[in-house]
């Protein structure tokens, strides 16, 4: 069924043929490729960069909250001559902004769907390409509009937005509320727009590449976790994207074209009045967590499911319940749909609202448990092999039992009322997007990174890094637990001149240390990535020897991915069946005895 | 050698539980950075002593669960990493529904259980505005002040002599809110310009202030002292200085003095 539609699909498009046609040329292969394996290290590529200059923001946010107004060291002079070196207040709202922003709309949401979705899809299926490779092309250049709009934005009046990353209305509609809100709130917009187009066009893609794309024998139920995480997502993507992009032309009206959906009536903004009124401040709200809670997910799902395939690989040993695993991404997905009002318990929504969110959020801490209690049952009797991919995923269900626990604390409502908007909830999202993504996607970079480049990482060089971000990201984000549990709000660029946070400067004074020295041992993952291109020792096509059909070609693998029409004789998880020699056992391997009859039947 | 991997897994729930009871119980301090003592702040509202009682509740809950999963972790290194020399093969196991079911059941329980015990204290904090009894009946207790929030300070303003908020001869302060302790108390919260969120800490009080919408807060102030009002919505480059103060004092006293 899947390879005859593989064959109709590229055949449509006429993608292939052209592209198998004639040699495509330094800018064709690299630079505007429709290869998915190009397009996916391309997003890898500029992902990490921004992951550099989101990690070089927190450094000058933890600066300021170290140290308040003490000149920032080496930038200073150059970005702030006027005040002599310190970061001004504005400049922090901004820095705070802009790092959230960077970190879930540049370098979550694309490494995870648009690096390894990229790369691994076609691969783990057994296609040649994606079902459109020009748009998938498109997916990654609309990206551009996006950094470039970020970029001009630091430029515009107020160094750039400077909201929030939730962009709350009024503050963000009008130019006199906040020195970032001219110009560059504008080009805030409109940049995620674009970055929002980029993602629907992927998504699109992904959901029907995996639907119609499937090698022969590949069944939904023969599909790794990770491309059931991928699925999920598009589909997740697909479905509230649209209200977010909706939301953000509203908001792009509000300022440019005079409308009111967020203004209400009688505002006193710096002593002006803005024109208008009669809108919803806290529709913003609802519109913006009915996508941006989904998104949480989006930035989880995927990575769950690329650690359930390395801790099952590297274990030797079948993930332990692949149904109910399937069943708790599906049940996370809609229960997803319909929690984000946990996000506004105490924004003026009505209380008897409140009390469905958070009977719904209570529930969807539910799958994740299961989850987490199968990932168990997976390493339980294994022989686990702890290259540095797999340490990074093993860690990550230590940090995303910590960070999904801290969640039940948000979940009851009441106690919502108390840490809301502080460092408790800054404490419990980057146990879960840094403790839980990011580790997996660094593990999962050390994991595929053979089959990208087709060198190994070293070993040595991921073992020192590994411990270094997993012993300092407790050090920066632990005790962030304890200052939101003291009450320290968010965004606040100076807690030295209150009564009730002065005496927590020691504690954050630690944190800023914790953070210098974890940014400074990215190093060594740096040295090691781009080191390892050109030392790092041969790969061969299976170095792990795992099971999943991306093992089963070179690496890296060539133009159209497999030399051969790969067919799928089993699940992905065949590790160590008794009464065989070896312990892991490739999809794509035929049955002995059955070999000649199913190749006989083969039509190709 | 790969096993002492363990031991690094090993200090999560050692140390995730031990810094919580230090944070809680206040012990063992060492030098400035300490976390002794560094649990919820004194609550002067004794009708939010639930919220504590609820925070301190999920935290043992989460405590245990963070302890039990993070040592089978370790644990589970510790014993099935791989060693030269190890000949045993990993097991072949797929799956197990009875564990399934356990795994499944026993959270949920706690979660629903945790889900029904929190609705009456999220309905006395945000549903039930108090009342008094006038004439054998129930009747809200009136708005003792109301709170405008604005870029970057907050404006109290208190009934004049009509005894009614909202009217020409409203007594205005700024940035000094001064109420008796001892009773229940219902304020007006409102915003002027952008999205506040009028916050007391040490009252468990935390509500957004919206521009548009007018919202009443309640509680309750048991200790005569100060207590500090901070805006928990970022309202721009001013927001960390937005700040006033709560001044509790006794029945009797004058709450505010034309300025």
């Amino acid at each position: 069924m899947a390879t005859t539609t593989l064959n109709d699909v590229a055949a449509a498009t006429g993608e292939h043929t052209a592209a198998h046609s004639h040699s495509p040329g330094f800018i064709g292969t690299y630079l505007f490729s429709r290869d998915h394996k190009i397009i996916g290290i391309q997003f890898l590529l500029s992902s990490l960069i921004w992951f550099l200059v989101g990690g070089l923001m927190a450094a000058a946010i933890r600066w300021q909250l170290a140290w308040p107004w003490s000149d920032l060291p080496v930038l200073g002079n150059w970005l702030f001559a006027q005040q002599g070196g310190q970061i001004s207040p504005e400049y922090y709202t901004m820095l705070v902004t802009m790092h959230g922003t960077v970190m879930v709309f540049f370098v979550v949401i694309p490494i995870l769907a648009g690096a390894f979705g990229n790369y691994l899809i076609p691969l783990m299926i057994g296609a040649d390409d994606m079902a459109f490779p020009t748009l998938n092309m498109l997916s990654y250049w609309f990206m551009w509009p996006a950094f470039i709009c970020l970029m001009m934005a630091f430029t515009a009046p107020g160094y750039g937005p400077a909201s929030g990353w939730t962009s709350y209305p009024p503050l963000a509609v009008l130019e006199q509320a906040a020195p970032g809100s001219g110009l560059a709130q504008t080009l805030w917009l409109t940049g995620l727009t674009f970055a929002g187009i980029s993602s629907m066009m992927g998504s699109i893609n992904y959901i029907t590449t995996i639907v119609q794309m499937r090698a022969e024998g590949m069944t939904f139920f023969r599909m790794p976790m990770t491309i059931w995480g991928m699925l999920i997502t598009a589909v997740l993507q697909a479905f509230a994207l649209p209200v977010l992009t909706a939301a953000f032309v509203m908001q792009i009206s509000d300022r440019v074209l005079g409308t009111c959906f967020f203004i209400p009536e009688g505002l006193a903004v710096a002593q002006m009045e803005p024109a208008g009124g009669g809108g919803q401040v806290l529709l913003w709200q609802h519109l913006f967590w009915f996508y941006s809670h989904p998104a949480v997910y989006i930035m989880l799902l995927p990575a769950m499911g690329m650690a359930s395939d390395i801790l099952s690989g590297m274990s030797r040993k079948p993930l332990f319940g692949y149904r109910p695993m399937v069943y708790s991404i599906l049940a996370i997905a809609l229960l997803g749909f319909i929690v984000w009002g946990h996000h506004m318990f105490v924004s003026g929504m009505q209380p008897m609202v409140g009390v469905l969110f958070m009977l719904s959020t209570i529930l969807i801490a539910l799958p994740s448990g299961i989850k987490t209690f199968n990932w168990l049952g997976t390493l339980w009797g294994g022989r686990l092999q702890l290259s540095t991919g797999m340490l990074f995923c093993v860690g990550f269900i230590a940090m995303f039992v910590i960070g999904g626990l801290s969640g039940v604390l948000m979940a009851v409502a009441p106690v919502d009322i108390f840490i809301h908007d502080t460092y408790y909830i800054v404490a419990h999202f980057h146990y879960v997007l840094f403790g839980g993504t990011s580790m997996i996607v660094l593990g999962a970079i050390y994991h595929w990174y053979p089959k990208m480049f087709g060198r190994m990482m070293s070993e040595r060089l991921g073992k020192v890094h590994f411990f270094l971000t997993f012993v300092l990201m407790n050090c920066v984000f632990f005790p962030m637990h304890f200052l939101g549990a003291q009450g320290m709000p968010r965004r606040y660029s100076d807690f030295m001149h209150t009564d009730s946070f002065a005496h927590l400067q020691p504690v954050n004074e630690f944190i800023t240390y914790s953070l210098f020295l974890m940014l400074a041992g990215q190093a060594v993952f740096i040295l090691n990535f781009f080191g390892s291109m050109l030392f790092g020792r041969r790969a061969g096509d299976n170095p792990w020897k795992l099971n999943t059909l991306e093992w089963a070609t070179p690496s890296p693998p060539p133009h159209g991915n497999f030399p051969q029409p790969v067919k799928v004789y089993r699940g992905p998880y065949e590790y160590s069946v008794p009464n065989r020699e070896l312990d892991y056992w490739m999809q794509s391997e035929p049955e002995l005895g059955a070999t000649d009859a199913k190749q006989g039947s083969d039509h190709e | 050698m790969n096993r002492y991997w363990a031991l690094l897994f090993a200090l999560v729930p050692i140390l995730a539980v031990g810094l919580y009871l230090i944070a809680a119980f206040g012990f063992g301090s060492i030098g400035d950075w300490s976390l002794a003592g560094l649990w919820l702040p004194e609550n002067a509202n004794p009708h939010a002593w639930a919220i504590d009682h609820l925070f301190d509740l999920v935290h043992i809950i989460c405590g245990v669960v963070l302890a039990l999963t993070t040592s089978v972790l370790a644990w589970i290194v510790w014993r099935f990493a791989d060693h030269p020399g190890r000949t045993e093969k990993a097991s072949y196991i797929t799956h197990h529904n009875l564990l399934e079911w356990v795994w499944t059941l026993i959270p949920a329980m706690i979660l629903v259980f945790l889900a029904f015990y929190q609705l009456g204290v999220w309905e006395d904090n945000k549903m039930k505005v108090p009342t008094r009894v006038v004439n054998d009946h129930e009747v809200p207790v009136e708005p003792m002040a109301l709170v405008v929030g604005k870029q970057f300070g907050w404006e109290v303003y208190y009934p004049g002599e009509d005894g009614q908020l909202s009217t020409l001869d409203d007594v205005r302060v700024e940035n000094e809110l001064v109420l008796p302790v001892g009773k229940p108390i219902v304020l007006r919260v409102e915003a002027k310009d952008v999205l506040h969120s009028f916050a007391i800490p040490s009252l468990r009080i935390k509500q957004d202030v919206v521009p548009g919408m007018t919202q009443l807060v309640w509680f309750q102030i048991d200790k005569p002292g100060t207590y500090e009002i901070l805006c928990m919505e970022l309202c721009g480059w001013g927001h960390y200085k937005m700040r006033a103060r709560l001044k509790a004092v006794e029945e009797g006293e004058p709450l505010a003095t034309n300025r």
